[in-house]
């Protein structure tokens, strides 16, 4: 890649900043080159994000219907999936599919709650009830 | 341990990959310049990974590097220095042991988990725990952090900084923190460079799995048709692997082309050190490699964001020139004494 075709296309998932790429001069030397974003790179990490989006939007209105719990959505909320939220808190994953029950939820005791509010850095209270807006 | 020798002030550079770029300012730091490409040079960190059978959030692992810690620890063994490395079950103490080595004066490597850090922006935050970082002082609650990867230094508060340092999961960093001691003044380059292409062409060209290496690029492509024969992948998966494909070769800091890039400019800095043509035509191979990589990304995401027709017979194609001109670089790299 030339150092002059490194892409400056100032990708929104950057936030702002840049990234260093490496790329050459006419004679091939190689030189690092600060980089605004590439679109392509902007593409991918969108497509990401919009699944994410997509899934917290759906934990969402199914924890609104009651037919999940809150922590559904606040583990996708925190980009994680069951098996991530298992190994984070150390139950089993069976247990943390159980606790998507509302009922279930509802009954759990403070030490368990701590467990999850730990591993998705939320407090206890707020992991209690359903964030108004997804 | 030894009491550290008495260091320069830290300075903070920037780099495109977290691993290689602590290498580079650590061994820097203790007196023994290193750019980041020598670093990932030395350290035959170069590869290519496409494992269908282990998933992340449904989607199969592809590395375009070796496995986290592989980079500080070939350039350990290449450039013979001692590593202090040390990881802790209780967070506390992985604290303490910090606060302990800064007050020494000691720039220490963390590894982290990216989620965590609050100076990351929102859209770059993923749940990846081998992310590596020092951290070169404290002041006041903030731990004063170079993250290799961020244009200027950063910070962040003790309790996110413990969080990030102690997230569970894959690859979790259980607090690991190390820092070197006894770092040698100069490399042997003439036999180091030699050996780690070496150790490098074997990766590449003569893994004994069919999903590493070159072939592992040929079977990406092949295993991309496979996917889109399937009517229940074709519509949603197909997309979004696509996508998983560039984000792994583009978005997590290799340089540009799934680090073919980097490889290249160690390459290049490699035949000036050693005076060598052979090594300048690898590099200028490699970089050609790199290009056909960055097309396959360019198209792949056109066709995700249907600006042109899906047609992954051409993403195979394009991967298997990828592939072509890999093993035309590590065929002129064959020809440097001591490599074949």
């Amino acid at each position: 890649m030339d150092k002059d075709e490194v892409p400056q296309d100032a990708i929104h998932t950057y936030g702002g900043h840049r990234k260093l790429f490496y790329a050459t001069d006419k004679d091939g030397e190689y030189l690092g080159v600060q980089s605004s974003g590439w679109e392509a790179e902007a593409i991918a990490t969108g497509s990401a994000l919009e699944e994410l989006d997509r899934l917290r939007a759906d934990a969402w209105a199914r924890a609104s219907r009651g037919e999940t719990s809150p922590l559904e959505y606040y583990m996708v909320l925190r980009r994680m999936d069951v098996a991530l939220l298992s190994q984070t808190s150390g139950l089993w994953q069976w247990r943390v599919r159980r606790h998507f029950k509302p009922a279930v939820y509802a009954r759990l005791s403070d030490r368990v709650l701590a467990r999850y509010s730990d591993a998705l850095g939320i407090d206890i209270a707020t992991l209690k009830i359903l964030k108004e807006t997804p | 341990m030894t009491t550290p020798e008495p260091l320069n002030a830290f300075q903070h550079r920037q780099s495109a990959h977290c691993e290689s770029g602590v290498v580079s300012s650590m061994m820097t730091h203790h007196g023994l310049a290193m750019s980041e490409p020598m670093a990932f040079g030395l350290s035959s960190s170069l590869t290519f990974a496409l494992i269908p059978l282990v998933k992340l959030s449904g989607l199969p692992l592809i590395a375009y590097r070796m496995p986290p810690k592989f980079i500080i620890n070939g350039v350990r063994k290449q450039v013979g220095f001692h590593l202090h490395s040390q990881t802790f079950r209780n967070a506390d103490k992985g604290m303490d042991a910090l606060d302990r080595a800064l007050d020494e004066g000691r720039v220490v490597g963390l590894q982290t988990s990216v989620f965590w850090l609050p100076y990351f922006p929102e859209d770059m935050r993923f749940h990846f725990n081998a992310h590596n970082l020092l951290v070169y002082g404290r002041e006041g609650s903030d731990y004063l952090i170079s993250d290799p990867v961020f244009e200027g230094v950063v910070r962040a508060d003790r309790a996110s900084l413990q969080k990030a340092r102690f997230a569970k999961g894959a690859l979790a960093a259980k607090g690991l923190m190390y820092f070197p001691e006894h770092v040698p003044s100069t490399i042997d380059y003439a036999r180091a460079i030699p050996a780690a292409i070496r150790k490098n062409e074997r990766i590449m060209t003569r893994a004994p799995f069919p999903f590493i290496g070159v072939r592992g690029i040929r079977g990406m492509g092949k295993n991309l048709r496979k996917v889109a024969a399937d009517a229940s992948k074709r519509d949603k998966y197909l997309p979004l692997y696509l996508g998983h494909i560039v984000r792994m070769q583009e978005e997590i800091g290799t340089g540009g082309a799934g680090f073919r890039f980097i490889y290249a400019a160690f390459l290049r800095e490699s035949a000036k050190l050693l005076g060598s043509d052979i090594l300048k035509e690898g590099a200028a191979k490699m970089t050609e490699a790199g290009d056909e990589w960055r097309m396959f990304a360019l198209r792949a995401t056109r066709m995700c964001k249907g600006r042109e027709a899906m047609d992954i017979p051409l993403l195979d194609e394009i991967l298997n020139r990828c592939a072509d001109r890999e093993i035309a670089a590590w065929e002129v790299l064959r020809q440097l004494p001591g490599v074949k």
